[in-house]
């Protein structure tokens, strides 16, 4: 087995600030309060993981889960302790992220796919499958403005779930759209696992994490509160009471 | 970087790579499509399409033609005003934009910034590049109405020119970098490049000959033209506004500093060693900028 993720003490410690112009600033010096706080949002937290394993992070508002993605995928850096990964990380994060909606579809996927590290030849490989999957028609040429949120949806999504990442990583929700592109989006999910793609994959969703992951991590205040079975860790959470809080698909964040 | 798994193995590593601007020479094929898209949804939309770009300019330029020239009869003793003038209007936009541009370009890109590890410098490049852009049809303009007036482009005044853009590019990308980051944490310094830049149009010598300086103030003027900016106008002017006039030589003798070149020089060493500190500056503040975005 080969080592795919490594987080050894990892900690990300964060300042609030409560006031930001000089004058509350001054005030607030002035009563003796505080102006600013600090607090961990992940802290000290170390674990591993391996090839072709399916990690499914859960934890309740506010627990750090975001904030540990966003030290794997390498947007923040720890303060201290270590973050390694190997290869390529990308997936489900910023969908639609830097559309111009004045440009067309065409021309906002070409740049989606940059914009999530894809090269002029990789985009130009996988272009046809990116538009078979959003399967807009020809919609794919006019301004993105025009775009129903449910096709801006399924365009931002047909780019990032078609990005080849050797760590997938997913902090949203994992089908968007009508039913039918669900089902495309579940089915692609599951290809991607089966293709051996190491997953890390933070949820609100008992269901989905059922059906996509084989471990569970659970975050208590940025601390790291459960590692192991998925079933247990749903227990641990008491998120497996009853599941009306889940939709029918099993499949979306569910916050 | 291995694509797929059975490839070669990516050795484990930090996922964030900070190498700064050369990071971002490394991503060109990003960055070029950044540039393009700014550019082509500018002008979205509108029926006369990049059109515009040239129209916007051109009736600026018959704008201060007629005012300066025609109406307030500067061309007394200058010949060619408003060449004069447009030449320093264009480093003035290209810097401006640049800097005010740059300044905003983190803020203004928060959604990706938040989500995504892509190196940041991306953005105030970005800026200055679609702000290069934005210059080619006044130059464009420039180079036309310079020709009519029988301008013969000499190697001299084009390595000036050139001279003069890359202390801009240089001062505008470290000034971008260092206003950026800055205005992350304390919006105040967008307000600060927006008040500093309102200076721009009047310390350099572009509605008022370099002249004027040097007779008024003598041998205080040479404090006047530490301003890298007065250098690269009149380093531009050098480029356009001298070949147009009947006397080049009378005409660099009584309006443009005798040391033009070393002064020029020694700018664009200076704005490189800038440029180099802004990154440290950069690099040192960009750690936190996701987190306070």
């Amino acid at each position: 087995m080969t080592r795919y993720i490594e987080v050894e003490n990892a900690t990300k410690t964060f300042t609030m600030q409560y006031h930001r112009s000089l004058k509350q600033i001054a005030v607030a010096r002035l009563r003796g309060q505080k102006t600013h706080d600090r607090f961990n949002a992940v802290d000290e937290v170390s674990f591993t993981v391996e090839q072709g394993e399916s990690v499914g992070v859960m934890g309740l508002n506010g627990s750090g889960k975001s904030t540990l993605l966003k030290l794997i995928s390498g947007v923040m850096q720890p303060d201290s302790g270590s973050v390694l990964t190997r290869g390529r990380v990308a997936g489900l994060i910023a969908t639609g992220a830097g559309f111009q909606p004045q440009l067309s579809g065409r021309d906002n996927l070409w740049l989606n796919a940059a914009i999530l590290g894809m090269s002029e030849a990789e985009t130009r490989r996988k272009l046809d499958e990116i538009v078979e999957f959003a399967d807009i028609g020809k919609f794919l040429d006019t301004p993105v403005t025009y775009y129903s949120s449910g096709m801006k949806a399924r365009l931002g999504f047909a780019v990032a779930i078609n990005v080849e990442a050797d760590i997938f990583i997913a902090d949203e929700a994992l089908a968007v759209g009508d039913r039918p592109f669900k089902r495309k989006c579940k089915q692609r999910m599951r290809e991607i696992r089966e293709q051996g793609t190491t997953i890390f994959f933070v949820s609100h969703a008992p269901g989905a994490v059922r059906q996509l992951c084989d471990r569970v991590i659970v975050l208590e205040k940025g601390k790291l509160g459960f590692d192991g079975d998925v079933a247990e860790g749903i227990k641990y959470l008491h998120y497996d009471d009853d599941d009306d809080g889940d939709d029918d698909e099993g499949f979306g964040k569910g916050d | 970087m291995s694509v797929s798994p059975e490839a070669d193995l990516a050795p484990l590593s930090p996922p964030s790579r900070n190498n700064g601007l050369l990071e971002v020479f490394r991503q060109r094929y990003l960055l070029r499509l950044l540039v393009r898209s700014t550019i082509d949804a500018r002008y979205q939309g509108t029926v006369l399409g990049w059109f515009w770009s040239y129209l916007q300019p051109a009736v600026r330029f018959c704008l201060y033609y007629f005012i300066f020239q025609v109406l307030v009869g500067r061309g007394g003793n200058m010949e060619n005003f408003a060449i004069h003038l447009v030449a320093g209007m264009v480093v003035v936009h290209f810097f401006t934009e640049t800097f005010n541009g740059g300044t905003r370009s983190l803020v203004s890109n928060r959604g990706l910034i938040i989500k995504l590890p892509m190196p940041r410098e991306l953005f105030p490049v970005a800026t200055m590049l679609v702000a290069l852009w934005h210059t080619v049809p006044m130059m464009v303009i420039l180079s036309g109405v310079c020709l009519l007036l029988g301008w013969s482009p000499d190697p001299v005044g084009l390595l000036a020119g050139l001279l003069g853009f890359a202390i801009l590019t240089f001062l505008g990308v470290g000034l971008a970098l260092v206003f950026s980051v800055a205005n992350v944490f304390f919006r105040d310094f967008g307000k600060v490049t927006q008040t500093l830049t309102q200076f721009t149009t009047f310390s350099v010598p572009m509605i008022y000959p370099y002249s004027l300086v040097d007779d008024r103030f003598g041998s205080l003027a040479q404090y006047y033209l530490l301003n890298p900016l007065a250098e690269a106008v009149l380093l531009v002017q050098r480029c356009f506004w001298v070949g147009t006039t009947s006397d080049r030589d009378a005409t660099i003798a009584e309006h443009l500093p005798d040391d033009l070149w070393s002064r020029g020089l020694i700018m664009l060493g200076l704005s490189a060693v800038f440029l180099v500190l802004a990154q440290l500056w950069f690099s040192k503040f960009e750690r936190r900028v996701p987190e306070r975005i």
